[in-house]
């Protein structure tokens, strides 16, 4: 049984709670953004970017078995890090399950400035966006 | 220790554990307490709705509005008063020439000439303008180190040129414009020419009658007064000759069914109750600034400026974006193999305030092929020591990404 959001989300909270200060915070997320999977070239078009980032980030999702499969990426690494952990808590999810997802783990790991309207940094556009293909892949099953 | 910073409460404080470093002095400047105080005096003493009252907070209120506009005039040597026009802001202003001015006197064919070093500000009211009218956007392109093409320009001057709209300084990049030329060599074919003058006003000393220009705008807010003011300056004939711009109390002389009057300059072009507070405060930051004298500031900033740019040269892959020999005291940059934005959000870690991004001037951007860059952007009240806290934070932040 695959582990389901708010256990995903728990088991960040965790890893975050080992860091001493934000530096060490920050190198764990720099390195969460280098080793994010590869986006595919062929999904990198316009239709898959997300307005209001100061950085480019792409967003594409597929529906296979009941489950949304995200796949992102950012010209920003830290950015990156922060999609990294949200494709590790939303994808792989039924769209029910990510539609009712309330992402607590972004402020218990400190990370709720990235989440501002002001920040820009897409992070808020991004949740949203995945929330938006889970309604559109709920609408279809 | 830099004796004016005193002067700036603002700048006394910690950020994310660290002594607040105040880098982003391009997008807006500090106030200092001076500034501070006359607001606050306003709203305990004075606040009352100007030009009608018949009472004495009216009157006082009035007084100190007015008086503004006679300091203004004086800073930049307007012959008059009401050519000393209050908008919200230097986008306001442009947007009201192009508006009146364009509206009045672009027609279908024209052309209007802005440079390829534009803030968006002073690209998009002439290109509505210009799809309205049918007329055309000519840029004066930008060299490598960012610098004006004066020889394109000038082959770009027709008689279809209506106007002229540059910046006098690149916000993006710091270039100081040769705006004496570019204002003869307009009026040698009869067009008009509009300065955008938001980031230099700070620093630079401008007398508007030495220049010739037909129109300048800029903001408060950068020249260490309040939010939310703007000045317009234009020649009384043209003011004269362009019709309103918004409709409503302060700007009528007489208003019936059959048709309306309107007030003279510079109330025509004020429309409503204007923000009396913050261009009360605007007063008293010219005030400040003039007892500094812009000589003080600009040795001041010019010494920031070489110290801040030889310093960043240290690191390694750095480049500067925009290394025009006339510059204000703003450092644009790129480190290879990072981002600006991953730069930016780091380096608030360590309490220093930069901007990162393309600072709403996207076609510069494209032009040199790039997302955005950091800015570091001086005032006189930042210190040799805040620049060398700034490149040991940089190194720092470099490391963690690469």
């Amino acid at each position: 049984m695959a582990k389901n959001i708010n256990q995903i989300q728990d088991s960040l909270i965790e890893e975050f709670g080992l860091f001493e200060d934000w530096t060490e915070k920050y190198e764990y997320l720099i390195d969460l953004g280098k080793k994010l999977s590869p986006m595919a070239e062929a999904l990198k078009t316009e239709d898959n970017v997300i307005k209001g980032c100061q950085s480019k980030v792409w967003l594409s999702a597929k529906f296979e078995e009941g489950k949304v499969i995200f796949e992102a990426d950012s010209e920003a690494v830290i950015v990156k890090g922060l999609i990294s952990m949200l494709i590790r808590v939303l994808s792989n999810q039924t769209p029910q399950d990510i539609l009712q997802a309330d992402l607590y783990f972004i402020d218990e790991i400190g990370m709720s400035q990235h989440l501002a309207q002001t920040r820009s940094n897409g992070l808020l556009a991004m949740v949203k966006q995945m929330k938006n293909y889970a309604l559109a892949f709920s609408l279809k099953d | 220790m830099n004796s004016y910073r005193s002067d700036f409460p603002i700048l006394d404080q910690m950020v994310n554990g660290k002594p607040l470093i105040y880098f982003d002095n391009a997008a807006t400047t500090q106030k200092p307490k001076q500034v501070i105080e006359v607001l606050k005096h306003y709203y305990e003493m004075d606040n009352a709705n100007i030009h009608r009252g018949a009472h004495a907070l009216a009157d006082r209120a009035t007084a100190k509005y007015e008086n503004t506009r006679k300091k203004i005039a004086d800073f930049i040597n307007s012959p008059s008063t009401e050519q000393i026009i209050f908008t919200s802001g230097t986008t306001g202003g442009i947007n009201l020439v192009a508006q009146t001015f364009g509206r009045a006197f672009v027609g279908n064919g024209d052309q209007i000439i802005v440079s390829n070093l534009e803030h968006h500000s002073n690209i998009v009211p002439w290109q509505m303008i210009a799809q309205e009218k049918g007329a055309e956007i000519k840029v004066i392109p930008v060299s490598e180190v960012g610098v004006l093409d004066m020889e394109a320009f000038k082959s770009l001057l027709n008689s279809r040129v209506k106007l002229v709209a540059v910046n006098h300084v690149s916000n993006a990049i710091g270039t100081i414009n040769p705006i004496e030329t570019i204002i003869s060599e307009a009026h040698n074919v009869g067009a008009k020419v509009l300065i955008d003058g938001a980031q230099s006003v700070a620093h630079i000393s401008i007398d508007v009658q030495k220049l010739d220009v037909d129109f300048l705008a800029f903001s408060a807010h950068k020249l260490f007064g309040p939010t939310g003011v703007g000045v317009l300056y234009g020649k009384k004939e043209l003011l004269n000759a362009m019709p309103p711009y918004q409709g409503g109390g302060e700007m009528i002389k007489e208003v019936s069914f059959a048709g309306t009057t309107y007030n003279e300059l510079p109330y025509k072009f004020e429309a409503g109750t204007p923000n009396i507070a913050d261009v009360i405060a605007f007063g008293a930051s010219l005030d400040y600034l003039n007892s500094l004298s812009h000589q003080t500031i600009w040795e001041l900033e010019k010494e920031l400026l070489s110290y801040a740019s030889k310093r960043l040269l240290e690191i390694d892959g750095l480049k500067i974006i925009g290394t025009a020999p006339q510059k204000i005291a703003v450092v644009s940059f790129l480190i290879e193999g990072t981002h600006p934005q991953d730069i930016g959000l780091l380096l608030d870690k360590y309490g220093i305030a930069i901007r990162t991004g393309h600072h709403c001037a996207q076609p510069l951007m494209q032009r040199f092929d790039i997302v955005g860059t950091c800015r570091a952007s001086f005032a006189f009240y930042n210190t040799k020591e805040e620049i060398d806290a700034f490149v040991e934070a940089l190194k720092k932040v470099v490391l963690m990404l690469k």
